[in-house]
């Protein structure tokens, strides 16, 4: 295979791979939206703050250790955090939610953004701003298989990305169609008054679509923070998911997954073959571009649901 | 009579008392600290207002400040952004007793923004090896001072490094140089300077943007891979390090051949990429580690007193050491000024002719507890940058820490000189400005 069609594979599985990436933010988004109409801007800061308590727990001179005098070992650092994420919920719904319910979604919105600097604020507080190097034992690096064999340059980091993001969506999906308390979720998005009519309780779900959404956070955190250490700069992540969420559309899980997809692959291709001509730097915003020319033909995005209102 | 004497002495004593100690204790230095301690380069900001923080409050408790005047240390929240960076120099400018004695904004986007506004104020600007480089001519820049070296004498020794690891200058030809630059005006300031070096001895330059903040450099790293430069240099700054680091370790980039501006040469960017970091260079213009007599001080002054903003643990970093030998030249700035000016409470302006007569020798760096710490420092009133001498470092990734690798190199004034003298008469012409005579 020629070295130049080489290079174009190799540039779109980065970009398949870092889509993945995006895509894992993007899904916080998507199960807030669709089941409470919620645009939740704090998602990005739910990554971070869920990645610091996941160090914090593990790290010596973390709170555990100076509290009790011991460090959590991965796996019950994962279960503390997820804890940790399900109490932001709680709080989240007690504090914020259930006193705007009813309120237009742009209050609702206005809320989440607050919300987004009193999460950083606080995790600044808790864990300090300095930079925390997350060593899971994800493995890391080129692939030396594919580098050395095929000459293929593929991120060992990404592919983890890339099967926990499969995995995850697989247990949406699932959690989604065959659970009692998914249909109840899926009640409440298509019409709150109705599901409010038929017993199901709204706050009870906001609290279980917010705690799971903090685990998918979760899950974006640990991967973002595997690859540049855990650093408030996660929050940014969030902006790397916007022009995911408007091609895939803020409703549709799947959506989330083909419009990172999409995305990534698109602006790695843009950046490298046309960057250079106009001087590199591009794939920030090309994205957003690609996103507004999917627009254009499909205005609730890929897999978006499409709003007909009667005048 | 004697008893008339006595009180009459009592009283007058105990007037003027007051107005003595008054004196002494009401007049305090005002020095504003730009930090961002918060937002996404915080985990740079905060070790270097950590250090600018602690030697002037070490100064304060062991000498009771700059020749017994205590420093006011005014602490405002720019998180790295120029607009906020701008509303905290106008909130501080005029503090009271005596005004904002020097500014060091730690953002060339901030610092740009400034240099109009402090010239008018009469404010002295040190942005210590960032900022505007031509604001080394001092004829036309009164007010900025960006010794000890600016990052077109970096961008200058790093070419000269490398001509050197290539077996001569001449060598250079044909070689392909690499700049992965943080997309800001900041990042692009070396790029002058480096046309112009690749004019002369026949490189190819290549110029890779990575947009704030970095997290996501995939496609540039690609690109390095495709065309394999034979150097890569990176002006970058936060995240954009730790993931450029990561990325070349990944591509197996050889990590000796990756340089880094001073401002990427931090512990922070390296320990995110753990063993795959060893043998990664950057430039530097003082050492690492806390073991230096100024160290132990502020130890003893600060951190056992409880009035430390940082960790212990963390003393001694590369950026805390850089807060602090801000702090030096400036405390340095102001002592000299009173010496000039022969008064105590010095005002702003005096502060500039502390700096453009400031003579910082190996002697009296070792005075100050500090021997070998830096490079000597002598500014004029036409040279602004010092001796504009930059060394090398290079991070030892199982022992976690720098270690100097170079002596300091001289700039090349071939090159730099003319662009600094270019871009000055520019600025000049633009806004009207008559340069000095000196």
């Amino acid at each position: 295979m020629g070295s130049e069609l080489m290079f174009f594979f190799e540039t779109v599985i980065s970009g398949v791979m870092a889509g993945v990436m995006y895509a894992l933010v993007a899904l916080g988004f998507v199960l807030i939206f669709k089941a409470s109409g919620i645009f939740n801007f704090a998602q990005g800061v739910m990554c971070l703050f869920a990645a610091l308590a996941l160090y914090d727990f593990m790290a010596p001179g973390g709170w555990i250790d100076r509290l009790f005098g011991i460090t959590l070992p991965v796996w019950l650092a994962i279960v503390a955090t997820i804890g940790v994420m399900i109490v932001v919920a709680w709080l989240i719904e007690r504090l914020v939610l259930q006193h705007l319910v009813q309120q237009d979604p742009i209050i609702l919105f206005m809320a989440t953004l607050g919300l987004a600097y009193v999460l950083e604020g606080l995790g600044d507080i808790l864990f300090g701003s300095d930079v925390k190097p997350l060593d899971l034992g994800i493995p890391q690096g080129a692939s030396d298989w594919a580098l050395d064999t095929l000459g293929l340059y593929v991120e060992k980091l990404e592919v983890v990305a890339a099967i926990t993001g499969a995995v995850l969506v697989t247990v949406l999906a699932i959690f989604f169609q065959r659970t009692r308390i998914g249909r109840a979720l899926r009640a409440v998005a298509d019409d709150h008054q109705a599901a409010l009519s038929v017993g199901i309780s709204l706050r009870t779900i906001w609290v279980i679509v917010w705690s799971v959404s903090g685990i998918v956070a979760l899950v974006a955190g640990i991967m973002w923070g595997s690859k540049s250490g855990v650093q408030f700069s996660l929050s940014l992540i969030a902006l790397k998911a916007l022009p995911v969420l408007i091609l895939g559309g803020f409703t549709s899980v799947p959506g989330a997954i083909v419009g990172g997809l999409i995305i990534g692959v698109g602006e790695k291709l843009a950046e490298v073959y046309f960057g250079p001509y106009v001087g590199g730097a591009i794939e920030n915003w090309f994205a957003y571009m690609l996103a507004l020319a999917f627009l254009l033909f499909r205005p609730q995005g890929l897999f978006g649901e499409r709003i007909i209102e009667r005048v | 009579m004697m008893f008339k004497r006595l009180t009459g002495a009592l009283i007058g004593a105990t007037l003027a008392l007051p107005a003595v100690v008054s004196t002494a204790s009401a007049y305090e230095l005002v020095m504003p600290s730009l930090d961002y301690r918060t937002g996404p380069y915080a985990p740079n900001g905060i070790p270097f207002a950590n250090g600018y923080h602690d030697y002037l409050m070490m100064l304060n408790e062991r000498d009771g400040g700059i020749e017994g005047v205590k420093v006011k240390l005014v602490q405002c929240e720019t998180a790295y952004n120029t607009k906020q960076g701008v509303e905290c120099y106008e909130k501080t400018k005029d503090t009271p007793p005596s005004r904002a004695l020097v500014y060091q904004p730690l953002s060339t986007g901030i610092t740009y923004q400034i240099i109009p506004k402090a010239s008018v104020d009469k404010i002295p600007v040190h942005s210590m090896g960032y900022g505007r480089t031509s604001a080394a001519n001092g004829k036309v820049f009164d007010w900025i001072f960006n010794f000890p070296a600016t990052y077109w004498d970096q961008a200058a020794v790093l070419v000269k490094y490398i001509g050197e690891k290539e077996g001569g200058l001449d060598k250079l030809k044909g070689k392909k140089i690499a700049l992965v630059y943080h997309n800001s005006a900041y990042g692009k300031e070396p790029i002058r300077t480096l046309e112009k070096a690749a004019e002369k001895f026949g490189f190819e330059l290549m110029l890779l943007a990575v947009d704030h903040p970095g997290q996501e450099q995939k496609a540039t790293w690609l690109q390095i891979r495709r065309e394999r430069p034979d150097w890569v240099l990176m002006w970058g700054w936060g995240v954009m390090n730790q993931v450029a680091i990561k990325e070349a370790a990944s591509i197996r980039y050889p990590m000796d051949h990756f340089i880094g501006v001073w401002w990427s040469g931090s512990e922070n960017d390296v320990l995110p990429a753990g063993e795959s970091a060893h043998g990664y260079l950057s430039g530097a213009f003082h050492a690492p580690g806390d073991n230096f007599p100024a160290h132990d001080d502020i130890k003893k002054h600060v951190y056992d007193k409880g009035k430390a903003q940082g960790e212990r643990d963390r003393i001694g970093e590369v950026l805390y050491n850089r807060g602090l030998i801000a702090a030096v030249y400036a405390s340095e700035a102001i002592r000299n000024a009173m010496k000039i000016h022969n008064t105590k409470e010095v005002t702003p302006e005096m502060v500039r002719d502390g700096y453009e007569n400031l003579d910082l020798t190996e002697a009296r760096l070792k005075e100050l507890g500090l021997p070998g710490f830096t490079i000597p420092v002598k500014i004029t009133c036409a040279n602004h940058a010092g001796p504009r001498k930059v060394a090398l470092q290079q991070w030892d990734a199982k022992a976690k820490k720098w270690s100097f690798v170079t002596d300091f190199y001289d700039t090349m004034n071939d090159i730099v000189d003319p662009l600094i003298e270019e871009d000055s008469s520019q600025y000049a012409k633009e806004n009207k400005i008559k340069p000095r005579d000196c």
